[in-house]
């Protein structure tokens, strides 16, 4: 059965100082959902994401990753077992290019990360596979341009490629498709949707209308509690969800 | 030929003439400048590691020099080692020391790293200066003899210069080495996107402290070269004008570039020379060098050069493409 | 070794303390405001004694001396902040790397205008009358530095907490966009911690002339140990410099008696504990 899981979180809970930022939140995620995580802001899907990712440790509560109890594991360990994300606010290299950004990311699950001595340029695993994931975003013809040379829209893209290029079982989106015009929406919304099925996603969005296409299943979050889960038409039947979503 | 490999050949003949240099002056003066030039730039290669390549700015890397080089005071005066066991000592100690501080002061990061970094700098300067009975204290440590080297007398200038000029090539091809590994190329992510770089993988804490210790390393092989040039060593060496003055090598040449802190080495010992001739007054010519580096040049000599040789390289490109 | 000897290694321990909270109270007002580490401070404080020195040649009285070491380091604090930081607005470590070289250029000067002999501050008479207490004899001058450090410490808690100047400080303190936010003249609240702190540290020099006396090299050796309260204490908090201080100022006190030639290692040692526990220092709030 719980190979079938991709994650599981049980009673979480952050508080800072007096303030409960999540409160026993439960989740489950099957192998293969994609998730829409949706709430106004300060609802704490972000901080739900850095729980998970290990960028701050719970308060209470467990994470497990098929299977596999995560509960307050280092953000480093992450990757090698799989699970990678993305940021709302661009955290890319700016002072390399496209493929170099990709190939940092390539290096984060090699055991090369350790050497002192070893080239990374030129290696064929790290060039070919840098290049196959930019080309997954679209983005092969850029790779050897530096990243101040590229719009916003391909940064966003890059932030996908960098988490793609490590072939994680689970990846969690973070408002993808933040501060993108409507093409390049609708570009990003591809790009998602081409995302391999044996990747589990979980996306947090505020662009419903995209969200909600790509979404499988729907999780609101208000106040740092899992009000309502379903499909779409449950969740928006909900009087909870109406009530935040007409008061906001 | 691209202007990226332009540019290389154009740093690698500068290079060489450099080095040349003292030898066509001919006289032991610039000889014996140009070792203490060469002696430097290890030194602020090796703080480079730190500062440039990993974003962390030690206000205490004289510590490793002046360590280094009491360890091998220590030993040949006292306890009978040849210069080269000693020196092996000196770097044994110096790894270990910089393990442990490095593990204490990146419990902080940014001001506060530097702060720690500072002040752990000033340890080793204060125990230098007041465990006496050993170091000798405020009279230093002096008559440690230069080695011979497979036969050859190293009083020699010339000789000694032609030693510190193959440390110099091994300790810059070892960092060109280092920066495009896998290690360096993780040191320099996680001076740009240490969370992000936690999130791909790599153990951000692990490579700050690997680079610690790499770069603690260097210094204390800077810190041999130095006690075998001067042979004599002095609590001032360790304190924090000297650290402060490697800190503006580093900075003035070009934190995170290869020719960089050479370049700032060059530029601070040459400055140095120039000024003790004239006033005695290099500690206020430091800092005021420091405060107008800071404000003025902030990237460094290096890139400021780079970015003019490519303002101009295109042009010349397109003449030579027209003439031919 | 007597009882004498410890309550009077105590006391000079608590006078350290004192002059180690002038020094770091304005350090670390100063860092937790602007995210600045003044480097220069230990050039500030020993400005400050040389100033003092000056002063009390000229024949004026020791208040005097303190009051115009103040305003000239606060003077010049001024003048820093406003035509060298300011310039460098965000840029963290080029402010700091800057107080650096300006520390340098500061202590050359010291040296050029000053030489190099170490030079005590006379203690004035009205103060260094001994005190009998206990059946001991404590020496009068010490006493008045630790009073002076507590109503400096009382003052500044005042002011810091229970004034609208303060609780601008404290708002800074915690989050500087948020006060830029509401509002908070964050400028002219930096310049004015930056001048107070300065003053603090130039008058904690008079104040210490009498003790630690005056010499090139001062700096380099104040400004350790006001980095080590710091972090002790905790960046920005006052309650933080003060316990920091005392603790400093006793290990310190005590290293130099029982193992000289390590004293700066032992001082270094609650730093690393505190560092190993509680990265954020006693006081400090830590990361969420």
């Amino acid at each position: 059965m719980t190979a079938e899981i991709a994650l599981q979180i049980n009673g979480m809970t952050k508080n800072f100082g007096g303030l409960k930022a999540i409160d026993r939140v439960d989740l489950t995620i099957p192998k293969g959902d994609r998730r829409l995580l949706l709430g106004p802001n300060g609802a704490g899907k972000t901080t739900l994401f850095n729980l998970i990712t290990g960028d701050l440790k719970p308060t209470a509560g467990s994470v497990q990753l098929f299977g596999r109890d995560i509960t307050g594991l280092a953000s480093h360990h992450c990757a090698p077992l799989g699970l990678a994300r993305t940021y709302q606010i661009i955290t890319l290299f700016p002072k390399n290019t496209l493929a170099e950004n990709v190939v940092l990311s390539l290096l984060g699950i090699s055991p090369l990360r350790w050497s002192p001595i070893s080239r990374i340029k030129g290696r064929k695993e790290f060039e070919e596979r840098a290049r196959a994931a930019l080309k997954q975003v679209g983005l092969d013809a850029k790779a050897d341009r530096p990243l101040g040379e590229t719009s916003y829209g391909e940064k966003r893209r890059l932030e996908i490629a960098l988490a793609l290029a490590q072939n994680p079982s689970l990846l969690l989106l973070d408002e993808p498709l933040a501060g993108l015009s409507r093409q390049e929406r609708l570009d990003v919304q591809a790009l998602i949707e081409s995302i391999p099925r044996d990747i589990t996603l979980i996306l947090i969005e505020h662009d419903m209308d995209v969200a909600l296409a790509l979404a499988d299943s729907i999780t609101v979050m208000y106040h740092g509690r899992v009000i309502c889960e379903g499909d779409r038409a449950q969740v928006v039947a909900d009087p909870r969800v109406k009530e935040i979503y007409l008061a906001s | 030929m691209t202007n990226t490999s332009r540019i290389t050949t154009i740093s690698v003949t500068l290079l060489i003439l450099a080095l040349a240099a003292p030898l066509l002056l001919g006289q032991p003066f610039y000889i014996n400048i140009g070792s203490q030039v060469l002696i430097a730039a290890i030194f602020a290669m090796s703080l480079n590691i730190l500062v440039g390549y990993g974003g962390m700015t030690s206000i205490g890397h004289a510590a490793y020099l002046g360590t280094s080089a009491y360890v091998v005071a220590l030993l040949t005066l006292q306890h009978g080692f040849s210069f080269y066991s000693a020196s092996a000592v000196a770097l044994l100690v110096v790894v270990i020391m910089a393990a442990i501080f490095g593990a204490i002061a990146l419990r902080g990061t940014g001001i506060t790293f530097l702060m720690i970094t500072l002040a752990l700098g000033q340890t080793m300067w204060g125990v230098a200066f007041r465990w006496s009975d050993v170091t000798g204290g405020d009279n230093g440590l002096p008559d440690i003899k230069r080695p011979d080297l497979f036969g050859l007398n190293l009083v020699e200038p010339g000789l000694f210069y032609a030693v510190m000029i193959a440390l110099f090539m091994v300790a810059l091809a070892g960092m060109w080495i280092f920066i495009h590994s896998g290690l360096g190329l993780s040191l320099q992510g996680t001076r740009d996107q240490p969370r992000r770089m936690g999130m791909l993988g790599h153990h951000v804490w692990l490579v700050r402290w690997i680079a610690f210790i790499i770069a603690g390393f260097w210094a204390g092989v800077a810190g041999i070269a130095f006690i075998g040039y001067h042979g004599y060593i002095h609590p001032l060496s360790l304190g924090l004008a000297n650290s402060a003055e490697v800190l503006l090598m580093v900075i003035a040449g070009g934190a995170g570039t290869l020719l960089g802190p050479v370049v700032g080495a060059t530029i601070v010992v040459v400055l140095k020379m120039v000024v003790s001739a004239y006033v005695s007054r290099w500690v206020l010519l430091l800092g005021c060098t420091f405060v107008a580096i800071v404000i003025l040049l902030p990237e460094g000599v290096v890139p400021g050069l780079e970015r003019l040789l490519k303002s101009i390289l295109p042009a010349a490109r397109d003449d030579g493409e027209a003439g031919s | 070794m007597s009882i004498g000897f410890w309550l009077l290694q105590s006391l000079n321990a608590l006078a350290l303390g004192g002059l180690l909270f002038l020094l770091s109270s304005g350090f670390s007002l100063i860092f937790g405001l602007m995210r600045v580490a003044n480097l220069s401070h230990g050039a500030y404080f020993m400005l400050g004694a040389y100033v003092g020195l000056s002063v009390l040649q000229a024949g004026f009285g020791f208040i005097e001396a303190i009051l115009a070491a103040g305003i000239v380091i606060a003077i010049l604090g001024g003048l820093i902040e406003r035509f060298l930081l300011r310039r460098l607005a965000n840029r963290t470590l080029a402010q700091v790397l800057v107080t650096l070289g300006l520390a340098f250029a500061i202590a050359d000067i010291c040296l050029m205008l000053w030489s190099g002999d170490p030079m005590q501050l006379p203690a004035p008479k009205w103060l260094s009358q001994p005190i009998r207490a206990f059946g001991f004899v404590f020496p009068g001058y010490r006493v008045f530095v630790v009073e002076v450090s507590i109503v400096v410490a009382l003052l500044l808690w005042l002011l810091i907490e229970r004034t609208k100047l303060g609780a601008m400080v404290r708002a800074s303190v915690d989050d500087i966009q948020m006060a830029r936010g509401v509002g908070i003249p964050a400028q002219k609240l930096f310049s004015f911690i930056f001048c107070l702190g300065a003053a603090l540290a130039g008058m904690g020099g008079v104040l210490g002339g009498p003790i630690l006396s005056v010499y090139p090299g001062l700096d380099g050796e104040m400004l350790p140990l006001a980095l080590v309260v710091v972090i002790l204490g905790g960046i920005g908090s006052i309650g933080g410099a003060f316990v920091g201080a005392y603790i400093t100022g006793f290990v310190y006190t005590f290293g130099q008696t029982l193992l000289p030639a390590f004293s700066y290692v032992i001082l270094f040692l609650p730093m690393i504990v505190i560092l190993a526990f509680r990265p954020s220092g006693l006081f400090g709030k830590s990361a969420p």
